[in-house]
């Protein structure tokens, strides 16, 4: 069953906090939200799940308006970042809660319910209370929960944001496993974490200021982002203000050969290379910079060169002979490395 | 994956300090520390329990003199003092229960029915709580007493001699005042309980396909029982000891324990037999007190 979301827009006393969102979520897809917090996406979730009525627009599921519906009408799974288990109730009972209030019969309850503990892998841990497991524990019941009720949509707000790192890759190996065991189910995920949307989504809707700035797959967004936002929130980039010309762009008084194919000669525009496509030493569309600052982060070294009042930062990896603060570096990129995005926030 | 559960939360907001116990025994007690512990103590002594062992003194000695039980066997068998203890039972074991599911059912719809006011309702009962019992029973008495505006109206309507609101004088008028005026002292620990539940898991509930009423009797009760236990006692042993709202009501065939202690005392100058009484009286709310406090503590509350 698919999401569609039809020009909704919700605002509180006043306040749009989502701005006319239209999107549809293809039946069996999982979408990721991604935006930083205040960017509507959570809002948008609330929105699916009946928390939040909006002021305009219409949410339909399957093709059948729900807008309209409570949320214990409109069946649908849910995954919050606090796991919101049932603090008096065993496992079991957790997961059996959502079966009980559909009177589903007993036994095909208990096999249901062993089932989606079965999937995710919680079965041992049927008799125990929600104190007695650790938040990666708590969020599988959670999802065992949500799955229970054999849902068409499964909605994961933040599921993995209370989780430690490590945790959190397993888990989300764990999300993408289970999207595979159950096709049909649509996700809508949301996130502000870039990686959880590249890893697991088919497509990622990059949210901001209560706006849908861009929709489009993993690849797309992070290959070729058609926005300042996109590229630096998907991936983190270099965005440097150039002026375009015959072949090419100018910047800080160097000529850089890039594909300007599109874009009028004269005109101001941005230039996005992500950082570990740049490098050190001679080479092609030259920058010359004095280096401000280097993190090493064990298998690489990120450098930060000040080019013409300009930081570009450089994903390197681990140097033998890393340069010192001060130190005047030349950096270089290759031509079909970089993109051209129209011009934005970053010329000032 | 680590089984260390990391995000214990606290049930309806009731929790021990986990850190309380270990303090006294490891480090030596100095003088000085005694020294501070000597002027409550004895405050708490000459004010309390000087007093109080003076009326268990009493309750065994007869006016005949000398030390025996024979108050008791006197108390005891006096219908008087049988019927007393039952009417107070039951009339605190009533209200405890009208508070319960009354102060329940309000903190529900103040906490969870999002209505303009509703946090200067929620600071309203806070100032209820500072009233004194007898005002409410006293506002009572105006609106349903015999002379009250409820009757007034009614005679003044069809001319009757009287009005058809007399229960303010029987043991019901009690319940109603005893319920009105101590409902709030259930509220207020409920809806310190309710601000600590989680909205997530009723959000959950409802998306798992759980209407209100389940998701009242599944997911908001439970969590709440602390917090009614807590309530229901301090109003079980405030009623058995209910003394104003039973003078006030002017119901003379209501008489509790507190009432049979006061009627004996000043108006038969039976100090013995009134020392029996109030012993009893300490009895039996020390004794539910401390079957709460069992109880809780086996509750994990």
């Amino acid at each position: 069953m698919g999401i569609r979301f039809d020009s909704v827009t919700v605002a509180y006393d006043g306040n749009v906090v989502l701005d006319s969102l239209d999107l549809t979520v293809e039946p069996g897809e999982v979408m990721a939200l991604l935006g930083p917090s205040g960017s509507g996406k959570t809002t948008a979730l609330r929105a699916v799940a009946g928390f939040v009525r909006p002021v305009s627009g219409r949410v339909l599921l399957g093709g059948r308006d729900v807008t309209d519906l409570p949320p214990y009408q409109r069946g649908i799974g849910m995954v919050v970042q606090q796991y919101a288990l049932f603090p008096h109730m065993r496992v079991d009972e957790n997961v059996a809660f959502g079966l009980k209030a559909r009177r589903t019969a007993k036994s095909e309850t208990r096999q249901r319910v062993a089932q989606a503990l079965e999937m995710t892998g919680m079965a041992a841990y049927a008799r125990r209370h929600p104190r007695e497991l650790s938040g990666g524990q708590q969020q599988r019941v959670a999802i065992a929960r949500a799955l229970a009720i054999r849902p068409d949509v499964l909605l994961l707000d933040e599921p993995l944001s209370a989780l430690d790192a490590q945790l959190r890759s397993g888990m989300l190996a764990e999300l993408a496993r289970l999207h595979r065991e159950l096709p049909d189910v649509s996700m809508l995920y949301v996130t502000h974490d870039q990686v959880e949307a590249l890893t697991l989504a088919d497509r990622i809707a990059v949210m901001d200021k209560a706006r849908l700035q861009a929709c489009g797959t993993p690849k797309e967004l992070y290959r070729s982002p058609a926005d300042e936002f996109t590229a630096s929130f998907v991936g983190g980039a270099n965005l440097v203000p150039v002026t375009v010309g015959r072949a090419g762009v100018s910047f800080a008084g160097a000529e850089l050969k890039v594909d300007t194919s599109g874009v009028l000669a004269g005109a101001r525009a941005t230039l996005c290379v992500r950082p570990h496509l740049v490098g050190l030493g001679e080479g092609p569309n030259r920058l010359v910079g004095t280096v401000t600052e280097i993190q090493w982060r064990g298998a690489t070294h990120r450098l930060y060169v000040e080019v013409d009042g300009h930081s570009v930062m450089a994903d390197l990896r681990e140097l033998k002979d890393p340069p010192s603060l001060g130190d005047v570096v030349a950096l270089h990129f290759a031509s079909d490395d970089a993109v051209l995005l129209p011009a934005g926030v970053s010329h000032g | 994956m680590a089984d260390t559960a990391r995000n214990t939360r606290v049930v309806g907001g009731w929790s021990r300090p986990s850190g309380g116990s270990h303090r006294s025994g490891t480090a030596p007690r100095s003088s000085g520390t005694l020294l501070w512990a000597l002027p409550p103590v004895a405050a708490l002594a000459l004010f309390f329990l000087y007093p109080l062992a003076l009326v268990v003194q009493q309750s065994f000695q007869p006016d005949s003199g000398g030390t025996s039980l024979q108050p008791y066997t006197d108390v005891f068998a006096s219908d008087a003092f049988r019927h007393a203890l039952w009417t107070t039972v039951w009339l605190a074991a009533a209200s405890t229960v009208g508070c319960l599911v009354l102060g329940f059912l309000l903190a529900l719809v103040i906490a969870f029915v999002p209505f303009p006011g509703a946090k200067a309702v929620s600071r309203f009962i806070d100032v209820f709580l500072s009233f004194p019992s007898f005002l409410i029973t006293l506002s009572l008495l105006f609106i349903y007493g015999s002379v009250g505006m409820a009757n007034g109206a009614w005679t003044d309507l069809t001319g009757a001699a009287s009005g058809p609101f007399q229960f303010l004088t029987t043991p019901w008028g009690v319940l109603l005042a005893e319920v009105t005026y101590f409902t709030p002292f259930v509220m207020r620990p409920l809806l310190a309980a309710f601000s600590q539940l989680d909205t997530a898991q009723l959000e959950a509930a409802s998306s798992l396909g759980a209407r209100a009423p389940r998701i009242v009797r599944q997911v908001i009760l439970p969590e709440a029982l602390p917090a009614l236990a807590a309530g229901g006692s301090l109003v079980l042993v405030l009623c058995l000891n209910e003394f104003g709202i039973v003078l006030f009501t002017g119901a003379k065939g209501v008489t509790t324990l507190p009432m049979l202690v006061y009627s004996k005392a000043i108006l038969e100058s039976d100090y013995p037999g009134a020392c029996v009484v109030a012993v009893v009286n300490v009895l039996i709310s020390v004794g539910l007190y401390s079957l709460y406090r069992v109880v809780s503590r086996r509750a994990g509350a």
